[in-house]
């Protein structure tokens, strides 16, 4: 089992182990971010570039550094290797441009925008972003488009991590979902405008980081951090009826998957326990979900040590 | 006079047909290979040549073709691209259109010799009516036993296919061809796995340009070593150049590597001298990637040695005082054209190219186009031109393919050399777009 030290924490992960993922195992703020990696979709990462990290040594068998700064959601850990994340200065600038990028055309209208509070880049950028922006043209912008009855796709928000791709190529069946275009005017397609009517299909709203997919039955009903996420289960035919319901009083307002600390959900769950199970009978409710991020959606469960929000 | 080893016989009359084509001695290196030769023996011979990719990477050809993998029972493709987009690149063009039977020849003697028994040919879809020469050829190939079965009565079989692209750029990268003609979206993909281990349909895989494949028959027929005696170093064989610009004789044209750059601009064998006696300003000598030259380093190297089209010598001095033989799309440029202008119009082209799957290519060559065509239209700041310098520099070398690499290093040597002209824009917008465009007028809002 390959020995790989991050920051200065040495870890043995097992044979084939990414850089990100025995990161992951150290865990902490050597953790590199993660934009478009999403461990349970096969295929995803390597394209937003915020996980960039330096391998200082390459192996014990080759100790030579790497030339560039490699994703760490894509390289494998070598017997050996050294990383800097956060003790790079040159990984700290080069993340720090990559967030200037994925501003760029990102509306900063967070507070108007539903995502608000438990958005991965807004949490990005508060913590690897400069200040302000050097830009200054008009962003790139399009209409807002229903996916079906459920989902909602403002493009204008999207960062094109194609992490909703994958989840329509992987869990639903047809083949619906892609990219039309190319560079900055790509764009999120359902060939077109078909409605995605698969019974997973709901899961692109859980994987997508930021505000452009989102749930058409939640839509500006409530903040996020107004509600009491809980954990609770149900007898689903279809998927394993495991979710959190986010209730506020008596009311569940809405219903996703499990999400981990780094926002990844491993069940997904179906449309009908998503979209259709809105009466606190539907569900046997746990307790209090545990949300550990660094976000202001860690707010709004009790239960919990100390406010994380920096 | 240089030798003449692909386009030798291209003014030949009717040369595109088999007839005369075969007439001229082609088909030659396929009876040589298949009846004399074994596949390894074939890739000794590209070895000792020296042949380097003429893509635009200089890889060498024999060291790729020996890192095919080999398992058993798994079929290998060998794909030749002729995807040939970069902006100042047409030699592959030329060589399809006038001699194709040469292309069909090379890919015959490749696939042979890398064991591949079904090839395509990856065309982009602009060049249309070359699609229909290649099948031509293919046609007749076919008809006179060089692809098929058994051909040759040597047991050896291949099919060779021709596929159009749809108007990508990207897809001249060789993992986005890759995807691209498996019928997906030309994104590239992440590597490792490398198309050698890999590729088509996740066999292993060969991608090749064009002229490389070409050249594989003068290989053949005279051997690796009689090849190798062309050029200087480790820049062998002949190259096809595509020259552009301010120049009497735009074209394409065979040299010797080795030839030196002077000559190759005034010559009136090549380029024939500026147009119309104006003073050379700049030069790009391998396509629209590799960074531009101004006028002091075109034909001399910054140590005063003299500049070469070798592989070697136009990179000499790093990204410095160098640039690359990349493709071999050679532009020149008089002492009226403008630079920022001449910048704004590549940064356009990879913002218009970039696939668009990493951040910083996606968001930064858009980026670097609008500030280029503000700076163009006499709207610039003077921190706009560090502000490219640093936008470049994050993009270059974050990204998975080289095209993010491929659009920075226009705009930062660009900067790099041309600084002056860069801030005569900013400080003087009227005068410089009076002589840019003739215009007397206020510079535009944006
Ligand atoms: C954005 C991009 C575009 C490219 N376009 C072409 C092309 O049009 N033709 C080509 O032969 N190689 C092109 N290449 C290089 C190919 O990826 C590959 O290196 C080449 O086909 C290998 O052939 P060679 O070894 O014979 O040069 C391109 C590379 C990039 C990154
Ligand atoms: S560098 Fe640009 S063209 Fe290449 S994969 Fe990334 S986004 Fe696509
Ligand atoms: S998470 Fe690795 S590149 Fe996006």
């Amino acid at each position: 089992m390959p020995k790989v030290k991050i920051d200065g924490f040495e870890i043995e992960v097992p044979d084939g182990t990414t850089i990100l993922q025995a990161a992951r195992m150290i865990g902490g703020d050597i953790v590199p971010p993660a934009m478009c990696y999403y461990s349970s979709l096969k295929g995803s990462g390597s394209k937003c570039r915020t996980c960039m990290v330096k391998v200082t040594k390459g192996s014990d068998k080759d100790p030579r550094p790497m030339p560039k700064l490699v994703t760490s959601c894509q390289t494998m850990v070598m017997d050996g290797m050294e990383v800097a994340n956060t003790s790079s200065e040159e990984v700290l600038k080069a993340r720090a441009g990559v967030v200037e990028f994925l501003l760029l055309n990102h509306p900063l209208d967070c507070p108007i925008c539903d995502q608000a509070g438990e958005c991965h880049l807004q949490d990005l950028a508060y913590e690897h972003g400069a200040s302000g922006t050097r830009y200054e043209f008009e962003r790139r912008t399009f209409e807002k488009i229903d996916i079906g009855p459920y989902i909602k796709l403002h493009m204008t928000r999207c960062i094109l991590c194609y992490r909703c791709v994958y989840v329509a190529n992987q869990l639903t069946e047809n083949r619906v979902h892609g990219i039309l275009n190319r560079g900055d005017h790509a764009e999120i397609s359902t060939f077109i405008e078909k409605a995605i009517d698969n019974e997973f299909s709901g899961n692109m709203i859980d994987v997508c980081p930021v505000g452009a997919l989102t749930d058409r039955t939640f839509r500006f009903k409530s903040r996020v951090w107004f509600l009491n996420p809980m954990d609770a289960h149900r007898d689903c035919p279809t998927c394993s009826g495991n979710a959190v319901v986010w209730m506020y009083g008596n009311e569940i307002f809405r219903v996703t998957g499990r999400k981990d600390q780094y926002g990844e959900v491993h069940e997904f769950i179906c449309n009908t326990c998503r979209f259709e199970k809105k009466a606190v009978s539907d569900w046997h409710i746990e307790g209090p979900r545990n949300i550990d991020r660094h976000s202001v959606i860690a707010q709004g469960h009790y239960g919990q040590k100390a406010l994380t929000v920096r | 006079m240089g030798r003449k080893l692909l386009l030798e016989h291209a003014q030949v009359e009717g040369i595109r047909s088999y007839e005369v084509y075969r007439k001229q001695g082609g088909y030659r290196s396929v009876e040589k290979a298949l009846k004399t030769m074994s596949p390894d023996g074939v890739l000794e011979e590209v070895k000792k040549s020296g042949l380097r990719g003429r893509g635009g990477a200089g890889f060498p050809t024999g060291m790729k073709w020996s890192f095919l993998a080999k398992p058993e029972g798994v079929p290998r493709y060998l794909l030749c691209n002729a995807d040939e987009s970069e902006p100042g690149t047409f030699k592959d063009r030329y060589l399809m259109e006038k001699i194709p039977h040469l292309l069909i020849e090379g890919m015959i003697v490749s696939s042979f010799a890398l064991g591949a028994n079904t090839s395509y040919i990856y065309i982009r879809g602009e060049y249309s009516w070359i699609v229909f020469i290649l099948e031509k050829a293919i046609q007749e190939a076919y008809a006179n036993g060089w692809l098929g079965k058994n051909i040759l009565g040597s047991g050896y079989d291949l099919d060779l296919y021709v596929s159009p692209g749809a108007g990508a750029y990207i897809c001249g990268e060789e993992t986005a061809l890759i995807e691209s003609l498996e019928g997906k979206r030309g994104n590239p993909r992440v590597k490792p796995p490398f198309p050698a281990v890999k590729g088509l349909w996740q066999s292993p895989t060969v991608v090749n340009n064009v002229e490389t494949i070409a050249a594989v028959v003068p290989i053949v027929n005279e051997g690796g070593d009689e090849y190798a005696k062309i050029g200087i170093g480790k820049s062998t064989g002949t190259k096809l150049i595509s020259a552009g610009g301010n120049i009497n004789r735009p074209g394409v044209y065979e040299i010797e590597l080795g030839v030196p750059v002077e000559e190759f601009i005034y010559s009136d064998e090549y380029c024939g001298g500026m147009k119309n006696g104006k003073k050379l300003k700049a030069c790009v000598p391998g396509g629209s990637s590799v960074p531009i030259l101004p006028h002091f380093l075109i034909n001399r190297t910054a140590n005063g040695e003299q500049r070469l089209m070798t592989y070697e010598s136009l990179s000499d001095g790093g990204f410095a005082t160098g640039s690359m033989l990349g493709s071999g799309g050679f532009i020149v440029y008089d002492e009226d054209q403008c630079i920022v202008r001449n910048t704004w119009n590549f940064a356009r082209f990879y913002r218009h190219e970039s696939c668009g799957q990493c951040s910083p290519c996606r968001e930064g060559t858009g980026w670097m186009e609008k500030v280029l065509w503000r700076m163009e239209n006499g709207q610039g700041k003077m921190s706009d031109i560090d502000m490219l310098v640093d936008i470049a520099k994050k993009i270059e070398g974050n990204t998975i393919c080289p095209l993010g690499d491929a659009a920075a290093w226009p705009v930062a040597a660009a900067i790099r050399h041309f600084r002056e002209e860069f801030e005569w824009h900013v400080n003087e917008p009227k005068a410089c777009m009076e002589r840019n465009y003739g215009l007397v007028r206020e510079p535009v809002a944006v």
